[in-house]
């Protein structure tokens, strides 16, 4: 295949493909909570988009918070403090968002040993209403006449518009491939996502409670009989998921810098099929199908037109599923070995 | 400008709850706070005491928009009520949250209330054309503030009217701007799909004739823009118009300017509102150009925000008709025909389809991270 005549140039190739890599590790970082709950409990998480949404209004909201409303771009030296805190905070609310979740929308149902559609049914009950409660965040407010002391992070009468970090992120050009200048932002996203994503891998693979995850997900009765807790394991599995979307959201907030109360669904869903492409369940496919899915989708939109880029990406999906219908890696994480 | 439609769809697969709590927070909307239709009718217009409608987005992701024409339409009939104590007016608001789905039901609604004898409305383009036939057919003269799709003039409507400029006058100007003023050799054109959307790109296309590089689609909703970036600079463009919304239009202006384009951006008026410069940054933002059929409202105009002032003109027809005796529909209808008169957006006669006669397309800068509102350049 002339990839030349395809692209337009050999340079065109290799810059859509380093476009595609970054948002790829995105989708990456979010694919992984999808992916360990789903190896846990088999159950789709299906309000994790949410998780993540919560973790990019939180990092817009330390910046408002530490540097005020008004706009300017900063070099990425000179957000790094604020961006530190905003890491930290993001990655704490969607832990929080995922825990009150577990606790709330699926822990009375696995108590009850209702069957795994009703926990999916519950899983979307939560989605709708976290990104309605985010979108009527004004409100709430109002409820305790905070509505405008709150204005700069509520945004009463507009909480449903689109909501900007004051600071955007000016990248800065490293270096050239192939006419896209890969940026400091670029490679910090890459690196970021794949360095949570060894840590992660790491602590399932080597750590006591990696072997409790790893366990429980090979057999949730047995390893209860061998005294795992497997509540708490859960409850972990849903708190790593979080912390890493809130991870993907500095990323994201990083990259875009604006986001609004359905910014998570679209995300979400390119994020599941990203776990899905990779083998769910499996760590390691999250990654791979994470960053297979963004360059995929680069490549559709500079090969048909950015129209396509969906159609290609999920046709793609579809091609994979039926060649290995447990995805590209399709190991599931309890068979992950020490 | 034309549909929030497909968001509103977007919302409805995305949010069912929020339909439902929004609509339970909006269907008791019908005659608002100020609008307790039981005035007195001792007046000397048999209209006295009668209802304006409007129909359009007053909750949903395009409610402040809506929210703005209710302003505008307000303040109009204020000032008529003060000037006629014996003759006031009322406003009855229907939300249809912007979408052709909802807009037909309240369409009923209204052509079935026998106190409405004018509509201002409806908000955008896709409801517009979902309900026309059904005012037309009613008999109910309407104009809007803000529908600017081309085809729903064309549909022999004869009640319809609007006093905005379409997306045809708007697509023209914008490139004759760019070629012009703007001194573009070669344009690339990205637009959203959606119907406003590719109406106006398709008409800037159009214009530019061989000065047109390449174009793109994106979708609503989407983020990340490296791809089009890469088309536009293997394309050698010096230009770039977005027929779109201000969410993609401000993300695609930030990736262009990050990924080291200096040329010319330029969107057209669903990007002309002041998130275009948060989402894209100061720095993304710098020297974009947004156009709009709509020129600043007066410093001394009560009421904010964009459509305001072509609300409150739309409303001010129906009232100076109240105020000349009118009262058959087809009498306000003739009336409205021959109107012409000057606005606060500007001179107001429509031509023979409902069309506005004289369109001013303005441009609008951004200058030092921030929206210049107060200083736009007409158009030609």
């Amino acid at each position: 295949m002339d990839l030349g005549a395809l692209f337009g140039s050999f340079d065109n190739f290799a810059s859509f493909t380093v476009g595609g890599l970054v948002f790829g590790a995105i989708y990456a970082l979010i694919a992984l909570g999808y992916t360990m709950v789903y190896g846990v409990l088999q159950l789709i998480n299906f309000a994790h988009s949410e998780v993540f949404m919560f973790g990019t209004f939180a990092v817009a909201w330390i910046f408002v918070l530490l540097h005020g409303t008004s706009d300017v771009s900063w070099s990425l030296g000179k957000a790094l403090p604020i961006l530190l805190v905003a890491f930290v905070a993001a990655m704490i609310v969607s832990a929080l968002v995922a825990l009150l979740l577990e606790r709330v929308a699926y822990r009375p149902l696995i108590q009850k040993n209702a069957p795994k559609l009703i926990a999916l049914i519950s899983a979307i009950g939560a989605s709708f209403a976290l990104s309605e409660a985010m979108g009527l965040r004004d409100r709430f407010a109002g409820w305790f006449g905070l509505d405008h002391k709150l204005s700069n992070y509520v945004s009463p009468g507009a909480a449903r518009d689109v909501y900007s970090n004051p600071v955007s992120i000016q990248p800065h050009k490293l270096f050239e491939i192939g006419g896209y200048a890969v940026s400091d932002v670029d490679i910090v996203i890459i690196v970021a996502a794949l360095l949570m994503m060894f840590a992660l891998d790491q602590f399932v693979r080597r750590t006591r409670f990696g072997r409790g995850i790893r366990a429980v997900a090979q057999d949730p009765e047995s390893a209860s009989l061998m005294g795992v807790n497997s509540t708490r394991v859960v409850q972990v599995t849903f708190l790593i998921g979080g912390l890493m979307a809130g991870a993907a959201a500095t990323l994201y907030m990083m990259k875009i810098g604006s986001t609004r109360q359905n910014a998570g669904f679209i995300l979400g869903v390119k994020a599941f099929t990203a776990a899905v492409m990779g083998g769910i369940g499996n760590l390691r496919g999250a990654l791979l199908g994470g960053l297979l899915l963004g360059i995929m989708e680069n490549w559709g939109a500079a090969v048909f037109g950015s129209e396509w880029r969906d159609v290609v990406a999920f046709v793609l999906l579809v091609l994979i599923l039926l060649v290995r219908p447990s995805g590209l890696l399709g190991e599931a994480l309890g068979k992950a070995r020490a | 400008m034309t549909g929030f439609t497909k968001k509103a769809r977007f919302a409805s697969v995305a949010g069912v709850a929020a339909l439902a709590l929004t609509a339970a927070c909006g269907s008791s909307d019908d005659g608002g706070s100020d609008s307790s239709s039981k005035g007195s009718s001792s007046g000397t217009s048999a209209l006295c005491g009668k209802n304006i409608a409007f129909l359009g987005a007053l909750t949903g992701d395009a409610g402040a928009l809506g929210q703005n024409m209710v302003n505008g339409i307000n303040l109009a009939i204020k000032e008529h009520n003060e000037k006629n104590a014996d003759c006031k007016v009322n406003l009855k608001t229907f939300d249809s949250q912007g979408s052709p789905d909802k807009a037909p039901a309240l369409a009923t609604q209204i052509i079935n209330d026998d106190s409405i004898f004018g509509l201002v409305g409806p908000g955008f383009s896709g409801e517009s054309l979902a309900t026309g036939k059904t005012f037309f057919e009613a008999g109910l003269p309407s104009i809007s503030p803000s529908a600017t799709n081309v085809t729903i003039t064309q549909q022999g409507w004869t009640t319809w009217h609007r006093v905005i400029g379409n997306d045809d006058a708007q697509g023209q100007a914008d490139a004759s701007y760019l070629t012009g003023t703007g001194g573009a050799k070669k344009v690339f054109v990205v637009d959203d799909g959606q119907d406003y959307s590719k109406g106006l790109a398709g008409t800037v296309k159009k214009a530019l004739g061989p000065a047109l590089a390449d174009s793109d689609q994106i979708s609503v909703g989407q983020t990340d823009m490296s791809a089009v970036v890469t088309k536009v600079k293997a394309s050698g463009a010096d230009a770039v118009f977005y027929g779109g919304y201000y969410t993609e239009a401000g993300l695609l202006a930030k990736a262009l300017r990050q990924g080291g384009f200096a040329g010319t951006f330029m969107s057209g008026d669903g990007s002309e509102d002041p998130n275009f410069v948060k989402v894209a940054g100061a720095k993304g933002a710098n020297g974009a150009v947004l156009s709009a059929p709509a020129g600043p409202a007066p410093a001394d105009f009560g009421a904010t925000g964009l459509y305001a002032t072509q609300a409150y003109d739309s409303a001010n027809i129906f009232l100076a008709a109240v105020d000349a005796g009118k009262s058959k529909p087809e009498d306000i209808n003739k009336f409205i025909n021959d109107y012409n008169a000057d606005g606060v957006s500007g001179p107001i006669a429509f031509d023979d389809k409902g069309d506005i006669k004289e369109s001013k397309i303005y441009a609008y800068f951004v200058k030092d991270g921030a929206l210049d509102v107060e200083n736009p350049q007409a158009i030609q």
